[in-house]
């Protein structure tokens, strides 16, 4: 069976840096931190009392007050980056075949702000929960009430893998598409964790920064005196769409999907293999997947997420996976901005490779200030400020707790 | 209109997202209120804790409309 080719044809975002794809972007260049103090709810009582939180969502632009109630922020921020998406996309709901297009979405968590509070409402000698309980808080249910608004009817289901979610999803999308299964797929991710349970939980394993004094620098990736990544929050989707169905309706393209790789570490509950060795097979496997050699790869959007360990192991992976083309590579980790969104970080970093290759322009590694002697410093981390390279291939890295990773390949067309 | 009858209207209101208008005696949650069947086991849950008291499912299941409610809900008290 010849596979077919899969292309972008629409994105849209919501998250700590903007609440629209230019907005992102212009903010991404320009090496903004969207760190600050927390507002969402009252953390003074917290190890850490910031993140990157994302500024004046309004809901109602997206969707009924009806609907806002019911639906968890990770479902409402899902929404938002779909509806953007389909936008953009330009296809004619009304006269696109619905059973052709279908969801495939990624959460890490899912409904964890609904999921404390309706716990904490539980009385034991009366024991009853919402009926809202379960479907507003399981990690598919975004998917799912996007299909019904749009009248998806195509595969639809979430993949959960922490960190990687996103990834996964997006490689789901793009294989499903190859096989003729479907048309378009709106796929992505959404994530809301910028609550007392994700700041705690994460507090306690020791993962998060504590820079309290100074939020805006506490996401330094590869930095000698980084402590932990920042909790960040949002979504960002795409429709995938199959190359011909593409072109036969005229639709703007941002770039194909050539590939994607799945790889396990196999080693520890959230610490990641030191030698990178999962980490290097995602890689070797997505560029094989594509039918790249590394030689063709110009920048890597890496998980780099401000960890005193996963910043080690990931450069190593790279250079075991491209050799002496490493050090020519463009490296960066926009988490230095948005912070860590969990299961939607692979869905915002593949948006920023896609449009740094739109753009011929690497974003930064902001907050770099001592170099780390454990990280090869010849490779090049576009450190503090952007830089003007053509990019004609992107992979964007996640790797998630459970020691899940996936690698999407983005090829300029 | 009596304390229970503008406390139930009040968490129809919040709970479905309708207008106050749309909350008559006779307007049947489904039919007129757009409320799904989990909305209904909602607002029977907001009764039990606004009133302090315990309607039974048998005994929910025969409340369809506002009227059928506010009415339940006063000789329970």
């Amino acid at each position: 069976m010849e596979l077919k080719r899969v292309v972008i044809t629409g994105v849209g975002t919501v998250n700590p840096l903007g609440n629209s794809v230019e907005e992102y972007w212009k903010n991404l260049k320009n090496g903004v931190s969207g760190a600050g103090p927390i507002t969402r709810f009252d953390a003074s009582l917290h190890t850490t009392k910031f993140a990157c939180e994302i500024k004046d969502f309004d809901p109602l632009k997206y969707m009924e007050k009806k609907e806002i109630r019911k639906y968890d922020l990770y479902t409402q921020y899902a929404f938002a980056s779909s509806e953007q998406a389909v936008a953009d996309s330009g296809i004619d709901l009304e006269k696109v075949d619905g059973d052709r297009v279908g969801v495939i979405w990624g959460a890490g968590i899912g409904g964890l702000q609904t999921f404390h509070e309706e716990v904490r409402a539980y009385k034991e000698e009366r024991p009853r929960f919402s009926p809202f309980f379960i479907p507003k808080m399981i990690a598919n249910i975004a998917g799912g009430l996007v299909s019904m608004k749009y009248g998806f009817r195509g595969p639809n289901y979430t993949t959960v893998s922490a960190c990687a979610s996103a990834s996964h999803a997006m490689i789901d999308a793009l294989n499903t598409i190859r096989m003729g299964k479907a048309d378009m797929i709106l796929t992505g991710g959404s994530e809301a964790g910028v609550n007392a349970c994700g700041i705690a939980g994460f507090n306690s394993m020791r993962a998060i920064s504590t820079r309290n004094d100074d939020p805006k620098t506490a996401s330094r990736p590869f930095d000698k005196d980084r402590d932990g990544f920042v909790m960040g929050e949002g979504s960002a989707a795409f429709i995938f769409e199959e190359y011909e169905h593409a072109v036969a309706r005229g639709a703007k393209i941002y770039a194909e999907i050539a590939g994607g790789g799945m790889s396990a570490d196999a080693y520890h509950m959230t610490a990641p293999d030191p030698e990178g060795k999962g980490a290097y097979l995602v890689m070797k496997w997505a560029l094989e997947d594509a039918g790249l050699k590394p030689e063709d790869v110009d920048y890597i959007n890496v998980h780099g997420t401000s960890t005193p360990l996963g910043d080690i192991a990931e450069p190593k992976a790279i250079l075991k996976t491209f050799g002496e083309h490493a050090y020519k590579l463009s490296i960066s980790s926009t988490k230095s901005m948005t912070g860590h969104l969990l299961g939607a970080a692979g869905a915002i970093e593949g948006l920023a490779s896609v449009l740094a290759m739109r753009d011929s322009i690497v974003p930064p590694t902001i907050n770099h200030f001592t170099p780390d002697p454990e990280i090869d410093e010849k490779l090049d981390f576009t450190f503090n400020k952007a830089k003007e390279r053509e990019i004609n291939v992107a992979i964007s890295n996640t790797f998630g707790f459970g020691g899940h990773n996936a690698t999407v390949v983005f090829k300029k067309l | 209109m009596s304390d229970v009858a503008a406390k139930v209207k009040a968490i129809i209101v919040d709970k479905l997202g309708v207008d106050e208008s749309e909350v008559t005696t006779e307007a049947s949650f489904t039919n007129d209120l757009g409320a799904d069947s989990l909305d209904t086991v909602e607002l029977i849950m907001e009764f039990e804790k606004e009133f302090d008291l315990a309607i039974p499912d048998d005994e929910a299941e025969k409340i369809s409309t506002v009227g059928e409610a506010i009415a339940h809900i006063e000789s329970a008290l």
